[in-house]
């Protein structure tokens, strides 16, 4: 009940943000939250939940960043219409890597995915069609609303917000499913999960299904915001360690880990090139390192398997000290 | 037509020499502990960095960076080892990977700030220039990187398997908890694997700086090269990672003369992600 009333609380601070904090920046901030909360959520299906850590996750990303950029730029049609394409791009491309890297350890998964990333970034980068180096880009002029091309980030902010609420429902759903129990038997054990029945290979497959697609929704987001993609905004493996380290600061495999991880994050990042200029790009990545380090190392679990922890600490001293006090009673 | 094949072919196992020495440094900490090191390119990159601060500071070449800079990887090697590898070894994969990979950033970006984002180089005669065997041109930088490399790599070969510290690094690898009962520290066994495969990794870094471009990014590239030279060769042999460097030297050298520069890289990697495909113990594991 208590739980209820907090996440009420917390997702009207959420919906009327854009309206207390109404600068151009804070609204841009915000919706940068929601769309890096995206990426992470989708990425914590199979990152968090199923232990599969993809660390080339940006070629989903990049799917639906060129997917919606290649429908206006070749076909002048709105660059929604790329979403579905990127969808089933990613979808294809996370199977093909899947398939065979799934079934090895972990290691080889996230080997695979660092080089299928690189490979796809080289390739793009040396295809004309795709814009090679330049990238492509969204409508100068919106034509019509379906172009999603805004001047004000207010907009954006509440489209973020509508598909983040649609990503996080569908990871709430699958983590209550079979399938999540699943995802978090093989995460523990994969052995252990084999040995009572549970089809590893291929929950874990459509685990990174799924999370590809969702990935690639972010991605075409992300390209419609800001109007053009490029081989570096799109596909560079700096955006793949994004979604990773926000997803485990927060906490990986809980539902709202990335949500948290993003909202520390973000404006951690914007704020510190703000402040540092062009040289702020380097040390916010050496912060980055830092901050993965330490939670690989201190708190694997993440903020919220922290707080978690504390509360369930206050609860556990709270009940003995009833029955403490019940037994001096009589 | 010919000698220019045999030219390049050359060349590719200079370099592929080169490849084998790193990879040999991640495949021994892989075979033994069973975790990657996400952040082995990167040791590659501050190896390359040592010698060209070497060369900016002293005027000196790689006879005093790369004995400086396995010295200052191992030492990293052994720092890392203690104050991050022993206790997430013993956490879930997520933190392992993690762990790192954090490192990997770390170090590139520690690298970026100070040094900033432009290509450097080492004067290209830094080491003798270029020579003609037997029709061949050479450059004396290839030579020597290859030649140290090669001896280097068959040296740690024979450090596993015919010394006692190798044997007893092998027993903490088989088996931990039975090694510990025959009276091998694993602890210390393990700081000297992490130690000695920085240092072999820091050394081939600055043999390779003599003659290629020196970024902080770099670590990225030769990061998968080192992953696609393991994965080909086989997890924690020496030997495999010996001849897969060569080969992938080779294969390297051949598709940027074949094909074009650009693509030499996507053969690389395409070709590591057909292994995974279809041989994923590697060209001589085990099934």
């Amino acid at each position: 009940m208590r739980r209820l009333l907090w996440l009420s609380v917390v997702l009207a601070l959420v919906v009327a943000y854009p309206l207390l904090f109404s600068t151009p920046f804070q609204q841009r901030l915000g919706a940068l939250v929601l769309l890096y909360a995206i990426a992470a959520s989708a990425w914590n299906i199979v990152g968090g939940y199923a232990g599969q850590v993809s660390v080339g996750h940006v070629v989903f990303f990049g799917c639906g960043a060129y997917a919606a950029m290649g429908a206006y730029a070749h076909f002048a049609l709105s660059p929604l219409v790329g979403i579905p394409v990127g969808i089933v791009i990613s979808v294809a491309i996370s199977a093909i890597i899947g398939v065979p890297t799934l079934r090895l350890s972990g290691h080889y998964f996230s080997m695979a995915t660092i080089a299928v990333a690189e490979l796809v970034r080289l390739i793009v980068t040396n295809t004309g069609y795709l814009g090679a180096a330049v990238g492509l880009s969204g409508p100068t002029v919106p034509r019509n609303v379906f172009d999603l091309s805004f001047i004000s980030a207010l907009p954006y902010y509440y489209l973020f917000l509508a598909v983040l609420a649609l990503t996080l429902g569908i990871t709430w759903w699958i983590a209550n499913s079979r399938m999540g129990f699943y995802l978090r038997a093989i995460r523990d054990s994969e052995r252990a999960a084999r040995s009572l029945g549970a089809p590893a290979s291929r929950t874990k497959l459509y685990a990174f299904m799924l999370s590809a697609g969702l990935t690639s929704v972010a991605g075409a987001l992300y390209a419609m915001m800001f109007g053009f993609v490029d081989p570096e905004s799109g596909l560079g493996i700096l955006i793949s360690v994004k979604m990773l380290i926000m997803a485990a600061l927060g906490g990986a495999g809980l539902l709202f880990g990335p949500l948290v991880g993003a909202a520390i994050l973000v404006p951690l990042e914007e704020i510190s090139n703000n402040l540092l200029g062009g040289k702020g790009a380097g040390l916010t990545f050496v912060l980055y390192g830092a901050i993965i380090v330490l939670i690989a190392r201190f708190q694997p679990g993440g903020i919220l398997m922290l707080v978690k922890r504390m509360i369930a600490k206050r609860r556990s001293k709270l009940p003995s000290a009833e029955a403490r006090g019940a037994a001096h009673a009589p | 037509m010919s000698s220019i094949l045999v030219q390049v072919i050359v060349g590719g196992l200079l370099l592929g020499a080169v490849y084998a020495l790193f990879s040999s440094g991640l495949t021994l900490v892989w075979g033994m502990m069973n975790i990657v090191n996400f952040a082995h390119g990167d040791f590659v990159m501050l190896g390359m960095y040592v010698a060209f601060v070497v060369w900016t500071l002293f005027g000196a070449g790689p006879w005093a960076g790369a004995p400086l800079a396995a010295l200052v990887l191992a030492t990293l090697g052994v720092v890392v080892y203690f104050g991050l590898i022993r206790d997430i070894m013993k956490g879930p994969m997520l933190a392992q990977i993690l762990g790192t990979f954090g490192l990997a950033l770390l170090l590139r970006y520690s690298v970026f700030w100070w040094f900033g984002a432009n290509f450097l180089s080492l004067p290209e005669n830094l080491v003798g220039g270029t020579f003609e065997v037997a029709g061949l041109r050479i450059q004396a930088s290839r030579l020597l990187a290859g030649a140290v490399a090669l001896l280097v790599t068959l040296g740690l070969h024979l450090l596993l398997t015919r010394t006692s510290l190798g044997s007893k690094m092998l027993a903490v690898a088989e088996d931990s908890t039975a090694a510990q009962l025959m009276g091998i520290r694993p602890d210390t066994m393990q700081a000297i694997a992490w130690a000695i495969a920085a240092g072999a990794t820091g050394l081939a870094g600055a043999l390779i700086a003599t003659f290629f471009y020196i970024v902080p990014t770099v670590g990225e590239t030769l990061g998968i090269v080192a992953f696609v030279t393991v994965s080909l060769g086989g997890f924690g042999s020496v030997p495999g990672a010996l001849v897969a460097g060569l080969l992938i030297g080779v294969i390297e050298s051949l598709s940027g003369y074949l094909i074009g520069p650009v693509y030499k890289d996507m053969v690389v990697y395409s070709l590591f992600l057909g292994f995974l495909w279809f041989r994923p113990q590697g060209l001589m594991g085990k099934s």
